[in-house]
């Protein structure tokens, strides 16, 4: 499934990110996931006749962190209202940024080098959640729909991109790499699935060589980094296949379906609204002063491009497929327990690997703490542990939680020290007179028969390269 | 008539009761609404035991505030918790808000006593309060007149005697053209001097709170009670109240008054002799009086017409049938919304925000709505360089006296042009007042209107209380 | 500016979600048409060099701070709405979807 040969398709992102905030935008309702209907509310949230909205600071400065994150310019910005009738929106307009947004221009750079502009970052407020009741639960053929007013005045920021995005692949990095800036930055906690970041696509496609943009298409419903970079190559193919067959592209909102895997029209340009938009009387003009956009830019943490630099730096020669961990640690925001595990004394190599691999399996973002990888990795690293039982522990840290050295007492793999590792190669040398001399006279395969002793002495406990380095000492004795 | 000021200090010097006020309060509107439908809904409960904590407070030795007594008539698009708060429109039937506007909080700790809910044009849309949904309010010097609008319904109950203070909105002239036609002090503050929050939306840069009283003292010491920063409301004044009690007797000597020929024309001439013996008056009091014109102002009744409707259609949307009032039941949403819409709403409300809708709507905003936001821009330079040559302005409030109900329903356009001297007020943002000023040909009342830069509350109330003491009896 | 025509009222009733007759149309044509006309007195001033004012007194925005503030009741709330189900407010099918 992809664009035809010959022709080049044209992408930007708009990204809908919930800020992580206490309170909504307008007002000093909690902004909490997973309430029970309709208890964080007040006559602001539920547009009551006669409330005002009064602008929340602490929206404003994550609004202002993206912003500097994103190389924008912080300007003096302004709100306006975006008038449409629907029932999650309890005013029956949107309080939105339009003509003078917060952020205005800015860069991304992606993990390949490659630029996407970044046209404005503007502050908005969500709307409530409107739930289908009846036969299909879908809004098509609901029998009525309930409104929760919980998610209403939600702050959010909308980031648009310059149409600069050439491949599916690259509107997914984008929207991942975006996505670690925005968790980077304490902005948002990034969750697709739950919605706290949605992004939607304008898709268009033109014959190679073209300079003229061809008519684009908005999809809508991308709810995962797979499902976006699925869509964008359907759309892609299905626009170039309708424009090679002679046909042309109606400019429309499409709604990915992500288990047919298509898109499919919701609304074409005759039904576009009209917004009427104007400046919102009940908010005057929002002037982020000098010293607090100093104070914002000097506060903002290491972002994930940097973050990439310093792993990457502590590698010395990465190859490419630790320059692909590196990546991946870095976009799962589990690379300062790398980075932690390395100042700790463990070998860069595999702190890397087993975040990498074992960590990111276990979900390790949200289940593990960086103390407790640090623990077992140092452990790993002193001897403590052999490879297979610290990923046990980890594991059992997911599932148990608990004290990693505890955990690694109980289930019986404490300390085999150097001492005791000694002693027991010692021992089986001992018992294997015969095989000892072979192997001392160049017979490097019964290196693997002497571990499996110690193996078995040891009841597994033992690491199988220090077993070797041990036998290799001896060896040379 | 006793004013508030008396009363109050009455019931804090224990000459009287704030129940034995607020009794006289409901009986007065017992006996009187039926002829007058000033009201839309007493709030006696409600009324009383504010009045028995007041009495309370006093007993205990405690200060029960400035207004310690007083009955006092709401707008109804003033939300009042529990109690029935409509915008006289059906759409708004039956609603009880969950919670209380600011200047209603504020006045209870103050002392004051609710005492009912006042008539007006549907959403303050209007100047004759006609458009209620529950019948017209009719004027008490002459009950086949009208009273003014939009807060007729507040300036014929403080004129019948009903109440001594009634709160209104102004957003073109809502407050100070219906206290001209009832015979009593009217005050539009500076835009953000009183909080909006809790005043049901009209056209949110224009609308503001502010007192019918039968004295300027008693609109000072409201005011002084309202006004002042609201962290729930934005666009108000980060400052706190004035204080204008204290400089009430300061009088205009050295002063420059001008008489503004754009706030006469059209006038009917006992309006405009009226103003003119304001201005001999302000004279006498050692003011220079001059006259100037300020063209730009003949543009604010066009720019108002394009301004409210657009806001308004906005802030309208949200009765829709779904969170609170009125819903006509039908078979999707939108025919819901629109079924419900058109039911609840007048046929004023209708014709503004489809004008708002217009102004704003794709196509037509620059020529619309934008360009009125350009002649606001230009309306407040001239005011300004009015005020380069004059400390306050004078003219007419309203162009005639009260006009017979029903006159001019049928003709929108002429219904409007009854704001045409208060409207430049909102959209500058400045203060102005209107103090009654004799009476007409027929024996109305007439009001004058006395205009100051904005913050100038202190200067143009001094004015006022001049124009009081020197109004013909 | 051009004149208003009936079509423009139609369209405009639609957006604001009202429903007229056709003799509403035909009143309300007639009456916004005269507002819109007086309103032609705007054309003779040259605005171009004049900004748009879009509130009187134009201060830099008040902030609140990130603290949360007690809201209302539930049912203090929904017992105000016309129609409730789960704790939700309840409304007739959608058509369309939300923009």
């Amino acid at each position: 499934m992809t664009i035809l040969d010959g022709y080049e398709m044209v992408v930007g992102l708009e990204v809908h990110t919930e800020l992580k905030t206490v309170t909504k935008l307008f007002c000093g309702c909690a902004n909490a996931f997973g309430s029970a209907p309709n208890t964080n509310v007040c006559p602001v949230c539920l547009g009551l006749p006669g409330s005002l909205p009064v602008l929340n600071r602490g929206a404003v400065e994550l609004a202002m962190a993206i912003g500097t994150a994103l190389g924008c310019s912080i300007l003096p910005s302004s709100f306006h209202r975006k008038n449409y009738f629907y029932p999650d929106m309890p005013k029956d307009y949107q309080i939105s940024q339009y003509d003078e947004p917060i952020n205005v221009g800015g860069t991304l750079e992606l993990p390949d080098g490659s630029t996407v502009r970044i046209e404005r970052a503007h502050l908005e407020e969500d709307t409530g959640k409107t739930t289908h009741v009846g036969a299909s639960g879908r809004i098509h053929g609901a029998e009525r729909s309930l409104v929760d007013y919980n998610r209403a005045g939600v702050p959010l920021v909308e980031i648009v991109s310059a149409p600069d995005i050439t491949s599916a692949a690259q509107a997914r990095a984008y929207a991942a790499e975006l996505r670690s800036i925005l968790v980077a930055t304490g902005a948002s906690d990034g969750r697709m699935e739950e919605g706290s970041m949605r992004v939607d696509a304008n898709v268009s496609v033109r014959r190679v060589g073209d300079a003229t943009l061809g008519t684009r298409c908005e999809i809508k419903n991308l709810n995962s980094l797979r499902s976006l970079q699925r869509a964008v190559d359907h759309e892609a193919e299905r626009q170039s296949e309708l424009v090679a067959a002679g046909g042309r592209v109606v400019q429309e909102t499409r709604h990915w379906d992500e288990v047919a895997g298509t898109t499919v029209t919701m609304r074409s340009k005759e039904e576009a609204y009209d917004y009427r938009y104007f400046p919102e009387p009940d908010l005057l003009p929002l002037v982020p002063e000098d010293p607090w956009r100093d104070r914002v830019a000097a506060e903002l943490p290491a972002l994930p491009a940097a973050r990439r630099t310093t792993l990457l730096a502590l590698l010395g020669e990465p190859t490419p497929s630790q320059r692909d961990q590196v990546l991946s640690v870095v976009e799962l925001g589990i690379d300062a327990m790398v980075t932690s595990a390395v100042s700790s004394g463990v070998d860069p190599a595999r702190a890397l690997s087993r975040v990498a691999n074992e960590v990111a399996a276990l979900n390790g973002a949200e289940t593990l703490g960086v103390d407790d990888v640090v623990t077992v990795l140092s452990m790993e690293q002193a001897g403590e542990l052999s490879a297979t039982h610290a990923k046990a522990v980890l594991a059992d840290l997911v599932e148990h939680g608990g004290d990693p050295r505890e955990l690694a007492k109980r289930r019986g793999f404490e300390q085999l020290d150097a001492s005791s590792l000694d002693a027991t190669i010692d021992e089986v040398v001992a018992s294997f007179p015969d095989e000892w001399t072979r192997y001392c006279q160049g017979d490097d395969k019964l290196a693997q028969f002497f571990v499996g002793h110690v193996m078995k002495q040891t009841k597994g406990q033992a690491d199988g390269k220090a077993v070797i380095a041990g036998l290799a000492s001896r060896r040379s004795r | 008539m006793t004013t508030a000021i008396e009363l109050a200090d009455s019931v804090r010097r224990g000459e009287t009761t704030a129940t034995t006020l607020t009794e006289g309060s409901l009986a007065a509107i017992a006996a009187g609404n039926g002829a007058l439908n000033a009201f839309l809904h007493v709030d006696v409960d409600g009324a009383l035991s504010a009045a028995a904590r007041v009495d309370r407070a006093v007993a205990n030795g405690e200060d029960p505030g400035p207004l310690a007594g007083v009955p006092i008539a709401l707008k109804d698009n003033l939300c009042t918790r529990g109690v029935p708060t409509t915008a006289a429109s059906r759409i708004l039937e039956g609603w009880r808000p969950p919670y209380t506007a600011t200047v209603v909080d504020r006045l209870l700790g103050a002392g004051a006593i609710p005492v009912g809910k006042t008539n007006l044009d549907e959403f303050a849309m209007g100047s004759s309060t006609e458009n209620s949904a529950f019948g017209p309010t009719r004027n008490p010097h002459d009950h086949a007149r009208v009273p003014g609008g939009s807060s007729g319904g507040s300036a014929a109950a403080v004129a019948s005697g009903m109440v001594p203070i009634g709160l209104g909105s102004d957003t073109g002239g809502s407050i100070r053209q219906p206290a001209a036609l009832c015979g009593v002090v009217g005050v539009k503050p500076t835009y953000g001097m009183v909080s909006r929050y809790g005043l049901i939306a009209f056209a949110s840069s224009l609308d503001q709170i502010g007192p019918l009283t039968r004295s300027v003292a008693d609109a000072a010491v409201c005011l002084e009670v309202i006004a002042g920063h609201d962290p729930r409301d934005s666009t108000s004044l980060q400052e706190p109240a004035p204080s204008l009690v204290a400089s009430l007797h300061d009088g205009v000597e050295g002063r420059t008054v001008a008489l503004v020929r754009e706030l006469l024309d059209g006038a009917a001439p006992d309006v405009e002799a009226a103003v003119n013996a304001s201005a001999a008056v302000l004279r006498d009091a050692g003011a220079t009086v001059i006259e100037i014109s300020i063209p730009e102002l003949r543009l604010g009744l066009s720019a108002y017409y394009l301004i409210a409707p657009a806001e308004a259609s906005s802030n309208l949307a949200r009765y829709d049938g779904v969170r609170y009032g009125l819903r006509v039941d039908a078979d999707d949403l939108t025919m819901m919304n629109v079924a419900t819409r058109t039911k609840g709403f007048g046929d004023e409300v209708k014709r503004r925000i489809m004008l708002g809708t217009y102004a704003l709507s794709a196509g037509y905003y620059d020529a619309y709505y934008g360009r009125a936001q350009r002649v606001r821009t230009l309306l407040s330079r001239a005011f300004a360089g009015a005020y380069g040559r004059a400390d306050l302005l004078v003219g007419a409030t309203a162009p005639t006296t009260a006009f017979e109900l029903g006159a001019k329903t049928t003709d929108p356009m002429a219904m409007y042009l009854s704001d045409v001297y208060t409207i430049p007020s909102n959209l500058s943002g400045d203060p102005a007042i209107t103090v009654p000023f004799g009476s007409g040909a027929d024996g109305l009342p007439l009001g004058v209107q006395l205009l100051g830069p904005a913050r100038s509350e202190r200067l143009v109330f001094a004015a006022a209380q001049v124009l009081e003491e020197g109004a013909p009896r | 500016m051009t004149s208003l025509s009936r079509e423009d009222v139609a369209h405009v009733a639609k957006l604001a979600r009202l429903a007229l007759s056709d003799e509403d149309l035909e009143r309300y044509t007639d009456q916004l048409r005269a507002v819109l006309d007086h309103a032609r007195d705007l054309e003779a001033f040259d605005f171009e060099s004049t900004a748009p004012t879009a509130h009187p007194f134009a201060a830099a925005a008040y902030l609140r701070e990130d603290v949360v503030v007690e809201g209302l009741d539930r049912d203090e709330v929904l017992n105000q709405a016309p129609a409730v189900e789960d704790d939700r407010f309840c409304v007739p099918q959608i058509i369309g979807d939300a923009p």
